[in-house]
């Protein structure tokens, strides 16, 4: 088992939201009622994210993100905890929270009834914008987001792409203080990745605030200021990319799996902990991970050692510092995606 | 001058790229300042749902037509032709054709079809696996207008498919064999056959919101039928007394007083339960399935 390094929540919101920030949440909860026993969704959750910054939180699928967008987004009903959004409390002011918000969903809500066109104009009107103006309003993001042969399309007949686009054109039409993308390149080719990642890039560039869960790591380190990793409903660790790869990541983690169970009390033996830069050595079954800031000659020891001790090596792998091996260290899991 | 032609295939690649980026930071110095108020917000939605049956008009109106049309043809053109015994009740007894008995009967269960498939059917499918119900839920308003919203739209479709029901049998029947209508009281029949609307829309939406979709089918068996069949369609609700279990019975059934109300409204020949009967049903009847329509519907939409 792995009791992390210093888990990264510094701060804990207290009180009622500061002025400037976009959102903000205390010890925020969801738990599902169900005849099969309740199930804990979301466990405690703290989040202070100011006007202009481009969070992510970064998960597993199940990890909890969508309830707690759900939640922020007011279509979800927190059962602890409160939560703001733009100055306004979610469960209380639900209405002036959807006004100040844009959202991009994991599902394709899109008005399959409607045109591409039509999509934009209605949702305009929605918010208040007279006919004319929505349809300029329409135009302007049809054009921006590249869809102008698609117009006159029907939503449905769009591409997995191009409906995302016009689903993210849709979360605009009313100039939202903070929007919320919730995975919004699942099940997109890489190229219309990096597409989409360069439209988020140039709206944060301009201020825009931006809430974005994902489930892929370099999606987090290419778009986001900070991240929260998440996992089984709660954060395991939140700031900017560098903190999290100084707190739980810096470094190599080296990992042998031998064919034979790794007998009890071989790594003190062995005195793995007593090398230079070892900051952590763990033993699970079959494997054997020494977590390294100087992994030099590590392998070759691992496997002579195994050698010694009548164990055959199975597989090893060394991972660089990244994300990933931060969420390694914080779950003491692999990353699954 | 010689700069000018050498870049210009670099230049506008580059162009394309940020001129991409310009349009999409306009989309955020440019933007038009939204005033949202509860009543804009209504209004597009209804300009939406008329958006979509303006779309499907043809469908629409088949589906609105074909019903009265049969039905008219049936019992007001063949069955007088060749003389069956149909229509020798208490209508024929006083003189009455049988359309005339018809007509609020048939205008009744347009009042269902409609008012339930024009409500419920776009239920199934937003709430289906897309969710696309959530792209109406974050529209600035509480979530019960927007239930609202859901039952004046299917309240118009329903009243439209009604109405649609006059200028059918005035023109389809046997010779000698018209309905004789007899409007006593505008108001009446307007009253009728608003709350006849509401309260199959209402009826729609709770049905909508609380029935497993894959069970739909199952349903509009199991409560279309009976309630259309034993909704006084094809007789007058006094005309029952001779069965005296099934005249009480059938106070459960909502359509007996759309049926009851529109014979009160169009043809007091025959007779009708007493008026206020009616509109108690009708008003309070929109009243109930309304709250508990909205009621699930909320729940549904925020989980």
């Amino acid at each position: 088992m792995i009791t992390a390094t210093a888990n990264g929540r510094n701060s804990v919101p207290a009180g009622p939201p500061a002025a400037k920030a976009a959102i903000r949440t205390e010890d925020l909860r969801k738990t599902y009622k169900s005849s099969r026993g309740d199930v804990e969704a979301v466990r405690g959750i703290d989040l202070d994210i100011p006007q202009g910054e481009f969070f992510g939180l970064l998960g597993p699928n199940g990890a909890g993100k969508s309830t707690t967008i759900g939640m922020l987004t007011t279509l979800v009903h927190p059962t602890g905890g409160r939560a703001w959004v733009a100055g306004h409390d979610v469960t209380r002011q639900p209405v002036a929270v959807k006004r100040r918000i844009g959202v991009v969903t994991q599902n394709n809500t899109l008005d399959m009834q409607l045109t591409v066109a039509e999509n934009l104009e209605f949702r305009s009107r929605f918010f208040g914008l007279s006919k004319g103006v929505a349809a300029r309003r329409a135009a302007q993001l049809i054009d921006a987001f590249g869809l102008s042969d698609r117009k006159n399309a029907m939503a449905d007949q769009l591409s997995g792409g191009q409906g995302r686009r016009l689903m993210i054109a849709r979360a605009l039409v009313h100039q939202p203080d903070v929007l919320f993308l919730d995975e919004p390149t699942a099940g997109l080719d890489p190229q219309t990745r990096v597409n989409l990642w360069d439209i988020l890039k140039v709206l944060h560039a301009q201020g825009q605030t931006i809430l974005l869960t994902t489930h892929y790591m370099e999606e987090a380190e290419a778009l986001c200021d900070r991240i929260a990793v998440v996992d089984h409903g709660k954060i395991l660790a939140e700031g900017t990319l560098d903190k999290l790869l100084a707190e739980a990541g810096a470094e190599t983690i080296v990992t042998v799996r031998y064919e034979q169970p790794v007998p009890d009390g071989l790594a003190e033996r062995a005195g793995l902990a007593d090398r230079p830069g070892v900051t952590k050595v763990e033993t699970d079954g079959d494997q054997l991970r020494v977590f390294s800031g100087d992994p030099e000659g590590l392998l070759g020891d691992l496997v002579n050692i195994g050698a010694a001790n009548g164990l055959h090596v199975r597989d090893a792998t060394e991972a660089k510092p990244s994300l990933e091996t931060a969420f390694l260290a914080l779950t003491g899991r692999e990353y699954r995606e | 001058m010689a700069t000018t032609t050498q870049p210009a295939g670099i230049g506008t690649a580059s162009g394309d790229g940020a001129q991409v980026a310009s349009s999409i930071a306009r989309l955020i110095t440019d933007a038009p300042v939204p005033h949202p108020t509860l009543l804009k917000t209504f209004g597009a939605m209804m300009a939406r749902e008329f958006r979509v049956l303006g779309r499907n008009a043809p469908s629409t109106f088949i589906r609105a037509v074909m019903q009265p049309l049969l039905f008219a043809f049936v019992f007001a053109y063949v069955l007088p032709k060749i003389g069956s015994g149909f229509g020798t009740g208490a209508g024929a007894a006083s003189g009455l054709t049988f359309s005339t008995i018809l007509v609020p009967g048939l205008m009744g269960s347009m009042f269902l079809m409609q008012g339930m498939f024009g409500t419920t059917m776009p239920l199934v499918m937003e709430f289906s696996w897309q969710r696309t119900i959530e792209d109406r839920a974050l529209a600035p308003v509480p979530i019960r207008v927007l239930a609202i919203q859901k039952i004046t739209a299917g309240a118009i479709q329903a009243f439209i498919g009604a109405a649609i029901v006059f200028p059918v049998v005035y023109w389809v029947h046997a010779p000698g064999q018209g309905p004789h209508i007899d409007v006593t009281s505008w108001f009446l029949l307007a009253a009728v056959m608003v709350f006849s609307s509401t309260l199959t829309a209402s009826m729609g939406l709770w049905l909508g919101t609380v029935v497993d979709p894959r069970k739909m089918q199952m349903v509009f068996a199991v409560v279309l039928l009976p309630l259309t069949m034993l909704g006084c369609v094809y007789y007058p609700w006094s005309a029952l007394h001779v069965i005296r279990w099934l005249q009480i019975l059938v106070l459960i059934n909502p359509m007996v007083y759309m049926t009851e109300g529109l014979r009160a409204a169009l043809t007091p020949s025959i007779g009708h339960m007493p008026l206020w009967a009616i509109m108690l049903a009708l008003v309070g009847g929109t009243a109930v399935f309304g709250y508990l329509g909205i009621r699930s519907f909320r729940n549904r939409v925020v989980g």
